[in-house]
């Protein structure tokens, strides 16, 4: 009982997260600002997604997978957001300045 | 039955249409692909629901990446002086191409309409089709489960796919390289450019090319009694090829000739010969002696891997080396 | 209505998309796209056909029928791109020679 409450808990939580990285994408100005949204929050709420998904697993071995999982997307979007960024520099675009 | 599983499917179902229909009828030609890419995506997501789990994990890995990937290149190749002009510049092109795009791009009017209607009648055919076949059948699954012992495997797809009908996967991997065969009549490799590759990504495909192929590894394994196989394993080592083709490694010129041929016709060399040599014991083509069925399944999927994988990679280089 | 049965309609209305988008757009890459999406939708209603039966396991033939159909598919797609490309420089057009075209 204990464990899938904490377990909803963590996915709501990694959901709040992902609601709010999908906001930014939307409105955020620029493309630097967006992909804040993106690797952030998005990383972040997947890794509580993660979490809530590992404290249900059935084996160590799952749970292990689930982890490694997150790290391979964690390098992953870094990856992308900084070639994104960079590519966007490359061409010119200025950052925004509210 | 309770009614949130339905209604994700549903906005799942929507979804695709959507994107679908986005990706058709989108004026910019990127914007397309990217939208394609995300309806590769969303479909991955829909063979999750539909307990299809290997389709699952070949969609992610083909439909989306590897196809998602091609395209790409294919834009780029297509667009070469847009990068190199500056922003207003391009954005002046863009909408110059776009109107004669306009123009030309799309049949006229009346005949749009005629054809909507025409494949509108089509489609309710094919719905009235669909309607009459949806009454519960087993399908051919109680047959697969009767044999599965005989298969050598323990996982029914598998089964399916290199043993019950091997002659599909057979000449699939042929129809492979027949088209690897065909890009490569049409062009030579691009020639890669000295310039250094971008340090984040050269890094990541450091850290991602060995766990990729240890992945391809672990699927073929797994394969013999979960989802996993050979096509899963090779996608995952083919976008591993795509991956680092992207970051600027290249294979070294004594790998290119003979060798490289003999690792893209090693899948269907093998799966021939086995299917073959077990004619001189008394076996129809392609029947497995007794007993023999899991070497023989686990060779062929072991050597249609490498070749599926590095295949895929030579049709994302797109030319003859 | 089950949600297979949703699936093989969406299934059925990806081929009538992509139909219609193979038959209406002119440029290569977009009638490429087309029928990616149409290989989709036949894949869907492939799969959902092998669901019928409610509750039991799906059946594995069209499943293995639906990997090897998106491996041949890939590589249709590769071949076509190349094709897409070969015609590009040698013509420099992008989409096929139409009697009503001024071009």
């Amino acid at each position: 009982m204990f464990v899938s409450l904490m377990s909803v808990a963590l996915l709501v939580a990694g959901a709040v997260f992902f609601l709010a990285g999908t906001l930014g994408l939307l409105r955020f100005p620029d493309v630097y600002t967006r992909l804040h949204a993106l690797t952030k929050a998005d990383n972040l709420g997947l890794g509580l997604m993660v979490l809530g998904l590992m404290v249900q697993a059935e084996s160590l071995a799952a749970a292990g997978k689930l982890l490694f999982i997150w790290l391979l997307l964690l390098a992953a979007s870094a990856t992308a957001g900084q070639l994104v960024a960079s590519w966007a520099q490359g061409k010119g675009i200025a950052p925004w300045r509210g | 039955m309770s009614l949130l599983p339905l209604a994700i499917d549903l906005v799942l179902a929507l979804t695709l249409l959507w994107l679908a229909w986005r990706a058709l009828n989108s004026p910019d030609l990127f914007r397309a692909v990217v939208l394609f890419i995300a309806l590769g995506l969303v479909l991955g997501l829909v063979w999750v629901r539909l307990d299809a789990v290997d389709i699952a994990l070949a969609e992610i890995a083909l439909g989306a990446g590897v196809t998602g990937a091609l395209l790409l290149a294919a834009l780029a190749k297509l667009q070469p002086a847009a990068s190199q002009t500056d922003e207003l510049q391009t954005a002046e092109l863009q909408t110059a191409e776009l109107q004669t795009d306009q123009a030309a791009v799309m049949a006229p009017i009346a005949l749009r309409l005629f054809i909507a209607l025409l494949l509108l009648a089509f489609l309710a055919g094919l719905g009235f089709a669909v309607w009459q076949l949806w009454v519960p059948a087993p399908g051919l699954s109680n047959l697969v489960e009767a044999r599965l012992d005989e298969s050598g495997v323990a996982y029914p797809v598998t089964a399916v796919l290199l043993n019950f009908r091997g002659y599909d996967t057979l000449l699939e991997l042929a129809v492979l390289l027949l088209a690897l065969i065909g890009v490569w009549s049409l062009s030579t490799a691009p020639h890669l450019g000295d310039e250094e590759p971008e340090p984040a990504l050269a890094a990541l495909s450091r850290l991602l090319a060995p766990l990729m192929i240890l992945v391809a590894a672990y699927l073929v394994w797994v394969g013999a009694y979960a989802p996993g196989g050979a096509f899963q394993a090779g996608s995952v080592l083919g976008a591993a090829g795509v991956l680092l083709r992207l970051s600027g490694w290249r294979l070294s010129l004594s790998a290119t000739g003979w060798p490289l041929r003999l690792v893209l016709v090693l899948g269907v060399a093998v799966f021939a010969f086995i299917g073959l040599a077990v004619i001189g014991f008394d076996q129809p083509l392609l029947g497995y002696p007794p007993g023999w069925a899991k070497p023989a399944i686990l060779a062929i999927e072991l050597a249609a891997t490498l070749s599926i994988g590095a295949i895929l990679a030579a049709l994302f280089i797109g030319g003859r080396p | 209505m089950s949600s297979v049965l949703v699936f093989a309609l969406a299934g059925l209305g990806l081929i009538g998309l992509g139909l219609y988008g193979l038959l209406v757009q002119r440029h290569l890459l977009r009638k490429v796209l087309a029928f990616n999406v149409i290989s989709s939708g036949i894949f869907l209603l492939l799969a959902g056909l092998a669901r019928r039966a409610p509750g039991a396991e799906p059946d594995p033939v069209p499943q293995a029928m639906v990997l090897t159909g998106i491996v041949v598919a890939v590589a249709a797609t590769a071949l076509a791109l190349a094709m897409m490309l070969a015609l590009r420089s040698a013509t420099g057009r992008t989409r096929l020679e139409d009697h009503g075209d001024e071009d």
